[in-house]
């Protein structure tokens, strides 16, 4: 019993990370129809983007973070302005291939940058576990998890709450009436990606200093993000959210009840099931027509 | 016409055939053997892309499954290589069929993720299924390929030399299967699905046999450059599911042309030999650094590929 509260513990506290990559993502493809294949890069430079500020620069690890995202969401800007806006109109495949390209180009800068040996993030917090009766956990993992969580809510807010957000949804629900109501759509797009690329650096700058930084480290990362944005939905803000925490929880109970050794599979395996079951995520209200 | 190109085909192949008269250096042969490899990937991958436009990007999984079927056919069962390399054809073509059955049902981005995620788990199963693949020290002692034939001396291919002909011939027969599939009533249905499914079923194409039919061809082909390969480095390990081969597999395919036939063999060539010379100019990560941004470069200035854009400047000449 103690042992499965554990588990559901860990799994929500690492699931948290992964709602803010899905997050990420689904926007991306939910506004922009475009298949992001660049994702796990951008949650690579996060993490080292964190690191290059404190030992780098020696910045202070509670301003690191915000410096990492922001890092994100320029490159993101960058990369959406160089590659994405001359595409608009382009075949959804056409994208995707650019992404892939991207994928491989950032990837294999990070390792001329940085080299191929794993570096970790040093943190100011100690490794006792806080112990909170049959559990316990690192005071890290907690600082993840609650920055995670305003993050996310502070993601929403700006989603339902803000101008911007509600130019942001008029884009998503309809393009054409958006743009003759005002909107600008190149800048929408721009801001939508640099706020995807964000939450994935966010993502890497969080979970940078639990696991270690390594080049290729967002490969992983990206492939929690799909299955993420598989569970909740292609385009699905909420789903994302939710299905993180579900894919952190799976893994965490995949991992300590069937074999370590599979953990990666879960998310896999939920892919191949939710495609073949329910494609339109588990959140869905209805089928949208059309 | 029809001569022409068969005339053209037959001075290319002998061509090839000539290459290790001019190239007898190790090095560059194992170079081509390795182009060719990847060209009957590449034209494998190009029946589901440039014929259906369906991007699978699962296909590392099919050479694996096939390098892993040829090894342990041979080693583990102790059967004749052949016998590895025919179950290196059929039972990715096998897996090909069941995965094209079930993904099949789905297009576009969901296609491409489901094909990502059985790559993935199939990956995994080869490192953690330890009595069966031995993990991540994997299966070394693949024997060479002989052909023994009655009344002769065996023929041994296990040198560099020989087993550049046995490659050549498989390029040169995936080339002839695209071919004639492409030409064929088949190939008509999946041209006709991939340009507007809805005509092509109202008509009576029944798109799934199709489609399944394109996916289990062109996983058999992937699986038999698995068994090559088996065979040509006489060692298979998990690696040979990297996605590292599936992404150069779709930059041949896309640089050289999709939906043609000659596109996947010239990107092939390109993209193997082009990063060996580099080689000695730059290190491997800048070389995967220049793919990632020639792969953008070629979407943008020259979309349908290289072999496309040739012909069209061939015909404007004219």
């Amino acid at each position: 019993m103690d042992q499965l509260l554990q588990h559901l513990l860990n799994g929500l506290l690492l699931g948290s990370t992964y709602s803010l990559l899905g997050i990420g993502l689904t926007l991306v493809f939910g506004l922009m129809n475009v298949v992001n294949f660049a994702h796990g890069e951008f949650y690579t430079l996060g993490a080292y983007g964190t690191f290059a500020a404190l030992v780098g620069a020696s910045v202070n690890f509670f301003l690191a973070i915000p410096l990492a995202i922001a890092g994100g969401a320029l490159v993101g800007a960058v990369c959406e302005r160089l590659l994405l806006r001359p595409l608009r109109g382009a075949s959804i495949d056409t994208t995707m291939l650019v992404m892939i390209g991207l994928w491989i180009a950032l990837q294999n800068g990070e390792l001329l940058a940085w080299g191929g040996v794993a570096k970790s993030v040093p943190t100011p917090f100690s490794t006792a576990p806080v112990v909170l009766g049959p559990v316990s956990v690192s005071r890290l993992r907690i600082f993840v998890f609650v920055v995670s969580v305003l993050l996310i809510v502070g993601a929403h807010l700006l989603l339902t709450r803000t101008r911007l957000g509600r130019a942001m949804r008029a884009t998503f629900q309809d393009r054409e009436t958006a743009a003759l109501m005002g909107v600008s759509i190149e800048r929408i797009h721009t801001v939508t990606f640099a706020f995807g690329a964000a939450m994935a650096a966010a993502g890497g700058a969080l979970l940078g200093p639990v696991f270690l930084l390594y080049p290729s480290m967002g490969d992983l990362a990206a492939q929690k993000a799909f299955s993420v944005v598989i569970l909740g939905g292609l385009g699905n803000f909420v789903g994302a959210a939710l299905g993180g925490v579900l894919l952190g929880v799976a893994e965490e109970l995949g991992a300590g009840y069937v074999s370590s050794g599979y953990r990666d599979a879960v998310g896999f395996v939920i892919i191949v099931l939710m495609l073949l079951v329910r494609p339109s995520g588990l959140f869905a209200r209805a089928e949208r027509v059309g | 016409m029809r001569r022409a190109a068969a005339a053209r085909g037959a001075v290319i192949v002998a061509a090839a055939a000539a290459a290790p008269l001019v190239v007898w250096n190790p090095y560059q042969l194992h170079t081509l053997i390795m182009a060719g490899i990847f060209a009957v990937l590449a034209l494998s991958l190009n029946l589901l892309l440039g014929y259906t436009g369906q991007l699978s990007l699962g296909h590392a999984a099919f050479f694996g499954i096939g390098a892993y079927a040829a090894a342990l056919v041979s080693v583990k069962l102790e059967m004749s290589p052949w016998v590895g390399m025919l179950a290196a054809i059929v039972l990715p073509g096998l897996a090909g069929w069941g995965i094209g059955r079930l993904a099949l049902k789905l297009r576009g981005a969901y296609f491409v993720l489901l094909t990502i995620s059985f790559a993935g788990v199939v990956s995994l199963v080869s490192v953690n299924w330890m009595d069966l693949t031995n993990g991540p020290l994997g299966i070394p002692g693949v024997p060479a390929l002989a052909i023994a034939l009655p009344g002769l001396p065996e023929l041994s291919l296990r040198t560099k030399g020989a087993f550049y002909y046995l490659v050549l011939a498989a390029v040169v027969a995936a080339y002839v299967l695209c071919r004639r599939v492409i030409a064929s009533r088949i190939g008509r249905a999946l041209v006709a699905l991939r340009e507007n499914e809805t005509l092509a079923e109202s008509v009576g194409i029944d798109g799934t046999f199709y489609l399944v039919l394109a996916a289990a061809i062109s996983a058999a082909m992937a699986g038999a450059a698995g068994g090559l390969y088996a065979h040509y480095t006489r060692f298979v390990s998990p690696e040979v599911f990297l996605f590292t081969y599936t992404v150069t597999m779709v930059i041949m395919v896309v640089a050289g042309g999709k939906g043609t036939l000659a596109g996947p063999v010239v990107g092939a060539v390109i993209f193997t030999v082009l990063p060996e010379a580099l080689r000695a100019l730059t290190s491997w990560q800048w070389q995967m650094l220049l793919y990632g941004l020639l792969l953008i470069a070629t979407l943008f200035f020259m979309p349908s590929g290289i072999v496309p854009a040739l012909a069209a400047r061939a015909a404007s000449r004219r």
